[in-house]
């Protein structure tokens, strides 16, 4: 079932352009921490084109942006546009580092749209759009998607401010030695905070349906001779089985789907700009909350990125505990996925309670070590903040080596062979695997389709080197194959566990300075894990403060969104429920 | 064969519910193994790592026992043994909390010096994201997390707003809360001062042969004595430990001043906004 994988090599540094392509880059940026090419906006899609189809670098990651009005750094210093949109693009194929590419904006122009080469960059662009107001030429669909059509002004730029604006940096001012700290509630007692773009009523303003489908077109020249009508299904906010507030605009014919939009935002706190307001270590128990579920692996891609940027080492043992705990939350994770995917189908509770009897006791554990059961809050910059109490190892090791295998043979037996889990499964939801790729699709869902791409491999983090273990792939890319991969995947992080609780060695857990003012150096680092849901990863920038200038999550549940219109279409409406559970994505991450 | 599946699946559930079931006719079911019975159908649950059969807990007659480290709103230590705050206001909690929901009133002597205690302290607890950053960064030992997880009210404010008085608790509670903890911070506690004490008699010592050797007679000495220092920190203790008493007779009264000085607090806020237009020309 598993095969040879693509294992890390040295990533590729410079980019080897032909003749025409060779004026594209403009300069570089942020070479001291991690080099980044600026491309001439007008010769960017040519850029992805040929890194996509020559190099090889087929998975846009992430793209993002960054409004540089008021920075401080010295790198900018004869720089005029203000805003950066950033790319950054891995090989699936050969693995390694990312190339990172930056094209540069002024306030109002547009950019190409990365659509055209990378279907991927569909929410991410709309993102950007809607927090920065970049807009991107060629965009198939670039209406707001965080915030709602009513939202006045872009609030990730810098001059941006909330209704409850205190001031640009934590801490603030009033809470310490006098204690002037005045309630919200006081300050706008009328609730007069809300403002609208000019020009925008809304008494006369209509939530467009109109506009479904978009970015699928609908195919019903099949049957022409038939005079059917397909109507509009709003599935939500809420009920697609409720992994949170979520909506589905569907178009069906009948309960075929013929076109199908995400609608998220519900959630949305504006993470990221509570992130550039908080220090850096202010940051870490904010990332319990993205995706909560999982926040050891969150705390740790963070620190990860914190790490890489000021160049902390970590201690031996804390690099174990880091894994022991990513470990036991995929475990965590993946029990849950399994559980809600069965859930979806109409197998109502039994094998969700039976999945997450064991999550119990992880959970437990976590709280032993940790404090928390789900808010863990564990890991900081430079290592872990607690060490193991008394009797968890030889908990852990009763877990690893004896009850999750067991557990794990269970559910096995309980669903693998189950006739109406395959009835229900088999070959629904099928995208292939190129077009997962090309849609910036990570995690169990690539790997469920048959390409053994697993970060802890192609670019290893952290100690994931020492360790034994296989990249499970299943060939058929359908909900059966995601229920199933995570079961395998699963077992991979016993043996891990097994492993890394056999080899754990005495001595520190945190490494660095400590304290709780940081100051990382100027530049920026993307720095990515393997969680449980596909690829996490951190983009920062610093301008060497003690706040972060950018901050912004690449989440794998919000990206791998992309995927659900172009899988659900063709599908009856009772599958969308299940296509939607088998990619697994938490609210807390997707609405950010 | 059609349906093998099915029934090898079935087999699992019924597996299942035959060890739950017969787990349920023992004496004492495997999740009350090691339990604290309270009476009354009310456990302390301590649930074995090996637990098989039901795993359900029926809050809340029934809760679990909480690990030491279990976090959730900070609480600040009353040193029972100084009869002091352990609290100096240094700010440092206010300045590390993520979400800024601390925020703290330095103390002043009678001529307006600031000085190292605290005359308000407030957390926000509908704020409070129970990171522990608070506790993990006080070099004074002076704030910890408490395991009091029932704090459902009906209103936010006040209610949720903790003041000084609802956040002290004695050095006992915390001990019996943490108590591995707590071992290791005493000890480490008594081997600090234990190190100062003797800092402070090799400086006087040197000070004294210092002088010695100069023959001048030792200039004034500290405005205060160490003794009435004391005296006025016990006399201090006692005044304050009496407000809490009157406080805890009436639990109206209590609730009726927090918020008379919540009041207070707000009007000044808004005085201040008021000021701030003003000035602004607006």
């Amino acid at each position: 079932m598993s095969q040879a994988t693509a294992v890390a090599e040295p990533p590729v540094v410079d980019i080897r352009f032909e003749q025409e392509l060779a004026d594209a880059i403009v300069g570089a940026w942020a070479e001291d921490t991690q080099k980044a090419y600026m491309i001439a906006p007008d010769k960017i899609l040519a850029v992805l084109r040929h890194l996509r189809d020559v190099e090889g670098y087929d998975f846009l990651s992430n793209l993002t942006c960054v409004d540089y009005k008021g920075y401080g750094g010295k790198l900018r210093n004869d720089v005029s546009e203000r805003l950066e949109v950033v790319y950054r693009l891995y090989s699936t194929r050969i693995g390694g580092g990312p190339i990172s590419l930056h094209v540069r904006v002024p306030q109002d122009e547009t950019v190409p749209s990365a659509t055209a080469v990378f279907p991927g960059a569909n929410l991410q662009e709309r993102e950007v759009y809607d927090l920065f107001g970049v807009k991107f030429d060629g965009h198939p669909n670039l209406r707001r998607i965080l915030l709602w059509d009513g939202f006045n002004g872009h609030p990730m730029r810098k001059d941006w401010q909330e209704a409850y604006y205190e001031e640009d940096v934590k801490p603030f001012r009033s809470r310490h030695p006098k204690g002037e700290y005045a309630f919200h509630e006081d300050k706008l007692p009328w609730a007069k905070n809300t403002t609208y773009p000019t020009g925008w009523d809304p008494d006369s303003w209509q939530q467009p349906v109109a506009y479904v489908p978009v970015s699928q077109a609908p195919h019903h020249e099949n049957e022409p001779h038939l005079d059917t009508e397909s109507i509009v299904v709003n599935l939500g906010p809420h009920h697609p089985s409720t992994h949170g507030v979520f909506r589905m605009l569907t178009r069906v014919e009948g309960e075929t789907i013929l076109a199908l939009e995400p609608e998220m935002g519900y959630l949305h706190r504006n993470h990221e700009k509570i992130g550039e307001r908080n220090t850096w270590l202010m940051n870490m128990p904010f990332t319990d909350r993205l995706d909560y579920l999982n926040s050891m692996s969150n705390n740790w891609s963070y620190a990860l990125a914190v790490e890489k940027l000021a160049g902390i080492e970590v201690p031996e043992r804390a690099e174990y505990l880091r894994v022991i705990m990513a470990e036991f939350g995929r475990i965590v994770n993946h029990a849950w996925s399994i559980g809600f995917i069965l859930n979806d189908l109409g197998a109502l509770q039994t094998p969700a309670l039976y999945a997450i009897e064991e999550r119990e006791m992880i959970l437990d554990l976590f709280e032993a070590v940790s404090g928390a059961r789900l808010m863990c809050n564990y890991m900081r910059f430079g290592g872990v903040v607690r060490d193991l109490p008394a009797g968890w190892h030889e908990q852990a090791t009763y877990l690893a080596n004896d009850r999750l295998p067991r557990a794990l043979d269970e559910l096995d037996r309980l669903l693998t062979e189950n006739e109406i889990l395959k009835a229900r499964g088999r070959g629904v939801g099928y995208l292939s695997v190129e077009d997962l790729i090309s849609l910036s699709v990570s995690g169990p869902m690539i790997r469920a389709g048959g390409l053994a791409y697993d970060i802890r491999k192609a670019e290893p983090y952290g100690i994931y080197d020492r360790f034994d273990f296989d990249i499970p792939t299943l060939p058929n890319s359908d909900i059966y194959d995601r229920y199933y991969i995570r079961l395998l995947e699963a077992r991979e992080s016993v043996r891990i566990l097994q492993q890394a609780l056999r080899d754990i060695p005495e001595g520190e857990i945190l490494g660095g300075k400590g304290g709780y003012t940081l100051r990382a150096p100027e530049g920026e680092v993307y720095s990515r894990l393997e969680a449980p849901k596909g690829e996490l990863g951190f983009y920062l920038v610093s301008d060497g403060k003690t706040t972060p200038w950018r901050y912004h999550v690449r989440s794998p549940s919000y990206i791998n969104l992309n995927a659900l219109g172009p899988m659900s279409v063709g599908y009856k409406i009772a599958d969308a429920i299940v296509i939607l559970g088998a990619i697994d994505i938490v609210l807390g991450e997707v609405d950010r | 064969m059609f349906g093998t599946g099915l029934l090898k699946g079935l087999g699992v559930t019924l597996k299942h519910a035959m060890d739950t079931f017969n787990d349920d006719r023992e004496a004492v079911p495997d999740r009350y193994r090691g339990s604290l019975e309270l009476g009354d159908n009310r456990r302390v649950i301590q649930q074995p790592i090996d637990q098989e059969g039901l795993l359900t807990i029926q809050y809340p007659e029934e809760k679990r026992l909480l690990p030491e480290r279990f976090r959730y709103i900070p609480m600040l230590i009353w040193d029972s043994e100084k009869h002091e705050d352990r609290c100096t206001a240094c700010g440092i909690c206010a300045k590390v909390c993520p979400p800024q929901c601390i925020w703290i009133v330095r103390d002043s002597d009678e001529n307006g010096k600031p000085v190292t205690r605290a005359s308000e302290f407030y957390i926000d607890a509908a704020v409070c994201m129970s990171c522990s950053f608070c506790v993990e960064f006080c070099p004074f030992d002076a704030i910890k997390m408490n395991h009091d997880y029932e704090l459902a009210v009906y209103d936010r404010y006040p209610q949720l707003v903790y003041d000084m008085e609802e956040l002290t608790v004695p050095l006992e509670y915390y001990a019996a809360l943490w108590p591995t903890q707590y071992d290791e911070e005493q000890t480490r506690r008594r081997e600090e001062e234990e190190q100062k004490r003797r800092q402070a008699e090799e400086k006087a010592r040197r000070v004294a042969t210092k002088n010695a050797a100069a023959k001048e007679p030792t200039a004034a000495g500290p405005k205060r004595s160490a003794a009435e220092l004391q005296k006025l920190a016990r006399e201090r203790a006692a005044q304050r430990k009496t407000q809490t008493a009157d406080g805890d007779k009436s639990g109206d009264d209590a609730a009726a001043a927090k918020k008379a000085r919540m009041e207070e607090l707000k009007r000044k806020a808004q005085e201040r906004a008021r000021q701030r237009k003003l000035e602004s020309g607006e």
